[in-house]
């Protein structure tokens, strides 16, 4: 991957080429702080006692390190009467959002092979609206959804909250898979076809494993888009399919009562580590499948 | 819309009931999150569960309730209502109108209610003659709350008159201190507004500005005299008040950084729980004018089938004004008891000032709800002036365009 | 039979997503467009009252600032997410040692969500807890950073915590972009002798058209819909200075209970996403069938 820039091997003289090589780790260096520096905050402050936040400095590091607010925020923290931290809520998030995830991401990959491949009248008009999809803002959807969703007879459910998750995540799938297959040559579909395989068999054997990256990209997009869901977790929940970030919603924005700031930041941080998780292993993966030509128009 | 929505439960309670143990049920949406409220809360449910019933929790925090509504009308359009709703104020006969709220009279007669309740507050739980809530406590919201010591140290006697506060306030700046602790959020923004107002309009002009809209009333010089007191104060906070939650805030005057804070009587279960005392660490006292501005919190129960969670309703409802829940609940919380005939033994100087002063003001005609906290006004009225208060008091917009604003704000909300 | 089968599978594959697309994106627009024109308040009705929420919306001073911080958000953020984003992907591109760990740091911070990183920022932007009173507490008793308490500053905050979540995202878009130039059409540049600069400006930017149309796409839906942001940065304050359109139709629809009011401003909305994303579309599909 890396080897394409060549053009970075330039001429100048030697010293001044280091020195512009210093200044680029410089430059660097000083972005990375500005992204790492709420992370950081949030990391130090969670390993703080109460006591030392009142008293010191925000980014300074913890003067002695306690691991307390993090049980608390796991398995102890109250919202309401209960007392059980994030974790009944997280395997709630993992109910939802694996699912979710696979589903829409499957969808996806259908529509974007019909579209971009067995091309037929009318198509393109579908994939457009399809689209603009994508840019209906949520609160818009909340009520009559509220409304689908009871007469579906899933209100309230997991199946619900998946459901609601899925329709509103297609726009972005299909769209991801159709710009990635419509640079795979149609000859390709037309040889399989005289070959006598059908509609699903060239799906499932010839595009289904060329898609790797594009997968990526969309496992990525989607479970992040459902993972760190509010409003439809808020809106479409009952008690007992709460998701994560609901309970961290009811953890951090307690009106009364001491703040427990060290508290509300270990919650915070676990709510989002599945999400951090993908972001380190898959990024690598992340950046490739984009370049493998999804981003293309 | 009301046939839809209880076809709809009907079927669901019917795929429920049919595996449900029997006994009262009930599933409690509210936005009593932290601290005090979430031991109230344990205390009813308790209660609750002591009389045989089954208490689902669904709790909702964040923005006075905000995230909690939004759950609920996504509920209730999915034919899906919970058991019991944190409701106050009148979102209570809002409700009532849109035929999803069931009827507690039943149970509110047989247990006496319009015998032990004040009338203004039962006034409240009523839609249309019968009883559709059932209320929990009285919160005062004109409360003016003070560090002993600073004002000691200073020579600061508790102020009787905005003018004497005034005078406090600059004594106390020359000398290093806050004078007023306050955050900068626009429901914050407003409890000091309608404390101001109630002192500089007495209690029928505030009635007039604030239940019944009058628009004489709302462009009068005593509105105009009531922002100019909003910017006065306006120099009495910190810089950095922006965003400020009202605990920080009361955290301001416990610490000595400032002196005086004008909040509702949660602010004193924040002392209270930093084990200060009352009338020694800290003063309370209603904000300079006569009146009484009350905050009353209740539940509100919906139209639901089945009979395990009718009975968990009717159980509720009679808990929620039973003598023993209204005394715990309200000695963690810093309220008083709705019902008059609690004893308060158990209560802080505070809180019994707070029972005098409503009796008092009842008696005199002088016991109003806040229109900041919801109790006066429908929501998007109450929305329109907290726009024009908060505007006002985060710029330099003078008096006369914000009391010009202030009615068309109103007119236009209607 | 069969035949027919064959024919319409691609049609029946593509049905049931076409279908919910319907009616939950465009059923549920005619729904919003149908109670903007009502008196709904606490929950939905269905009698036609005319125009009568829209001429309270534009009489609205708390609607005229969220819809103009829309446009300022909205191009602040654009504009300055995609330079920094293209600017770190060219500088991420010059073969950097520590390039995997560095695009993971800039890229993290789409992974959270703003309930997570909000009071991370409400801290460190406010001025007595955080950058400023650390600055201060450095020496430099002068430096001032309140952006986050001045009403007129206030809307800047936003747009720095949105570029922060975004960049790196648009950084990803570009670098793969950059990645995908032919290194063959590069090599004969330099051949000739352009300088790298050059050939930046002159060739490997401009072939990088589509991929300014996604990164205009995924932002301008990103800033449409900026929500959380607001509400766990400001609140919409100081006073209701950093309102933005999404944070006004839902303090209309769920704290006051005027349901009108808050469709007829998601109707206002959705035209100007329309404005935006309709020549998106055309282009799209233009690229596709020519």
């Amino acid at each position: 991957m890396a080897d394409i820039s060549p053009y970075t091997e330039a001429r100048p003289s030697q010293a001044g080429k280091i020195a512009l090589r210093w200044g680029l780790y410089l430059l660097l260096g000083l972005f990375a702080i500005f992204y790492l520096m709420p992370l950081f905050v949030m990391v130090m402050t969670s390993l703080k006692s109460l006591d030392e936040i009142r008293t010191g400095d925000l980014i300074s590091l913890p003067r002695e390190v306690t691991f307390d607010a993090w049980r608390t925020a796991w398995s102890g923290a109250c919202t309401g009467i209960q007392c059980e931290g994030m974790r009944p809520y997280f395997w709630n998030s993992m109910l939802i959002a694996i699912p979710g995830v696979a589903i829409s991401t499957l969808l996806g990959a259908m529509n974007g092979y019909v579209i971009s491949q067995w091309n037929f009248r009318g198509a393109n008009i579908i994939f457009s609206l399809m689209l603009f999809g994508c840019f209906i803002p949520f609160q818009v959807v909340l009520l009559p959804m509220a409304r689908m969703l009871g007469m579906m007879g899933i209100a309230g459910t997991i199946p619900g909250l998946i459901f609601v998750h899925v329709i509103y995540g297609l726009g972005f799938t299909t769209l991801f898979f159709r710009n990635y297959y419509v640079s795979i040559p149609s000859e390709l579909t037309k040889a399989a076809k005289v070959d006598g395989a059908g509609f699903f068999r060239i799906f499932w054997s010839i595009f289904l494993p060329l898609s790797i990256p594009i997968i990526v990209v969309t496992v990525i997009w989607q479970f992040t888009q459902i993972w760190n869901d509010f409003l439809f977790g808020v809106s479409f929940s009952q008690a007992g399919t709460q998701p994560v970030t609901v309970a961290l919603n009811n953890i951090v924005n307690s009106t009364t009562g001491v703040k427990e700031y060290n508290v509300d930041m270990a919650a915070a941080i676990i709510a989002a580590l599945p999400t951090l998780l993908v972001y380190v292993v898959a990024g690598k993966y992340f950046v490739r499948g984009l370049t493998a030509g999804s981003v293309k128009g | 819309m009301k046939s839809y929505v209880t076809g709809a439960v009907s079927a669901l309670a019917i795929a429920a009931s049919s595996a449900a143990i029997a006994g009262p049920e009930a599933e409690v949406l509210h936005y009593w999150t932290s601290g005090g409220e979430a031991k109230s809360v344990a205390v009813l449910q308790k209660e609750f569960a002591d009389n045989g019933g089954t208490w689902t929790d669904m709790p909702v925090a964040g923005g006075g309730g905000d995230a909690a509504m939004t759950a609920l009308r996504a509920r209730v359009l999915s034919g899906n209502a919970p058991t019991a709703v944190q409701l106050k104020g009148p979102a209570i006969q809002e409700w009532y109108e849109e035929g999803v709220l069931a009827d507690i009279s039943a149970v509110a007669e047989a247990n006496g209610w319009a015998d032990v309740l004040p009338a203004s507050i039962a006034g409240h739980m009523k839609c249309e003659g019968t009883w559709c809530a059932a209320p929990v406590n009285v919160h005062r919201v004109d409360w003016i709350w003070a560090n002993a010591e600073v004002l000691k140290a200073n020579d600061i006697a508790m102020p009787t008159t905005w003018d004497e506060f005034n005078a406090a306030a600059s004594t106390l700046q020359a000398a290093g201190i806050i004078p007023l602790a306050h955050g900068g959020q626009s429901w914050q923004d407003a409890t000091v507004f309608e404390a101001v107002a109630l002192g500089i309009l007495g209690a029928d002009g505030f009635r007039k500005a604030f239940v019944d809209l009058d628009k004489d009333t709302l462009t009068s010089d005593g509105m105009i005299a009531v922002f100019d007191q909003m910017r006065t104060m306006r120099g009495f906070v910190d810089p950095n008040f922006s965003g400020r939650d009202w605990n920080l805030a009361t955290a301001m005057v416990m610490n000595g950084e400032a002196a005086f804070q004008i909040m509702g009587d949660w602010a004193k279960g924040e002392f209270m729980a930093a084990g200060k005392v009352p009338g020694e660490d800290f003063l309370c006292m209603s904000t300079p004018g006569e009146g009484f501005l009350y905050n009353v919190d209740s539940f509100a129960m919906f139209a639901v089938d089945g009979d395990e969670k009718k009975q968990g309703q009717d159980l509720l409802a009679k808990l929620v004004v039973g003598k023993n829940f209204q005394e715990v609940f309200n000695l963690n919380k810093g309220s008083i008891p709705a019902r008059t005939d609690v004893a308060l033994d158990k209560f802080d100087s505070c809180a019994i000032l707070s029972s005098e002063d409503m009796a008092a003001s009842s008696a005199g005609g002088s016991l109003l709800p806040s229109y900041a906290h919801g109790m006066a006004l429908r929501g998007a009225q109450a929305g329109a002036i907290t726009d024009v208060v908060t505007a006002h008091f985060n710029s330099d917009m003078s008096s006369a365009d914000a009391v010009q604003q202030l009615a068309t704000a109103v007119a236009n909300s209607m | 039979m069969i035949k027919w089968l064959e024919d319409n599978t691609p049609k029946m594959v593509l049905a049931p997503s076409f279908i919910a697309v319907l009616i939950f994106v465009y059923g549920f627009i005619a729904w919003t467009a149908w109670v903007s024109l009502t008196r709904s308040r606490l929950l939905p009705k269905y009698e036609i009252e005319g125009f009568i929420q829209y001429d309270r919306l534009f009489a609205s001073p708390r609607w005229d600032t969220a819809f103009t911080n829309l446009f300022i958000f909205g191009i602040l953020f654009i504009v300055i997410a995609m330079i920094l984003g293209l600017l770190l992907a060219i500088l991420l591109d010059q073969n950097i040692r520590t390039e995997g760990a560095l695009r993971t740091i800039y890229l993290y911070p789409m992974a959270l969500s703003m309930i997570v990183t909000g009071t991370a920022w409400k801290w460190i932007l406010n001025p007595g807890l955080g950058l400023e009173a650390t600055v201060r507490g450095w020496g430099y008793e002068n430096f001032t950073f309140d952006w986050l308490v001045n009403p007129d500053m206030a809307i800047y905050t936003i747009v720095i915590a949105a570029i922060w979540q975004s960049s790196g995202f648009v950084m990803a878009l570009f670098l793969a972009g950059l990645r995908s130039v032919d290194g063959e059409i590069i090599k004969a540049a330099q051949v000739d002798g352009i300088p790298t600069w050059r050939v930046y400006t002159a060739i490997i930017i401009p072939s990088m058209a589509p991929i300014f149309l996604s990164a205009f796409i995924v932002l301008s839906h990103l800033a449409i819909k900026s929500f959380d942001l607001v509400i766990a940065l400001t609140g919409g304050g100081p006073g209701y200075a950093t309102d933005l359109p999404a944070t006004y139709m839902y303090a209309m629809a769920f704290s006051r209970g005027d349901i009108g009011q808050a469709a007829s401003s998601a109707m206002i909305m959705m035209m100007v996403v329309f404005t935006i994303v309709v020549p998106y579309l055309y282009s799209e599909l233009r690229s596709k069938d020519g």
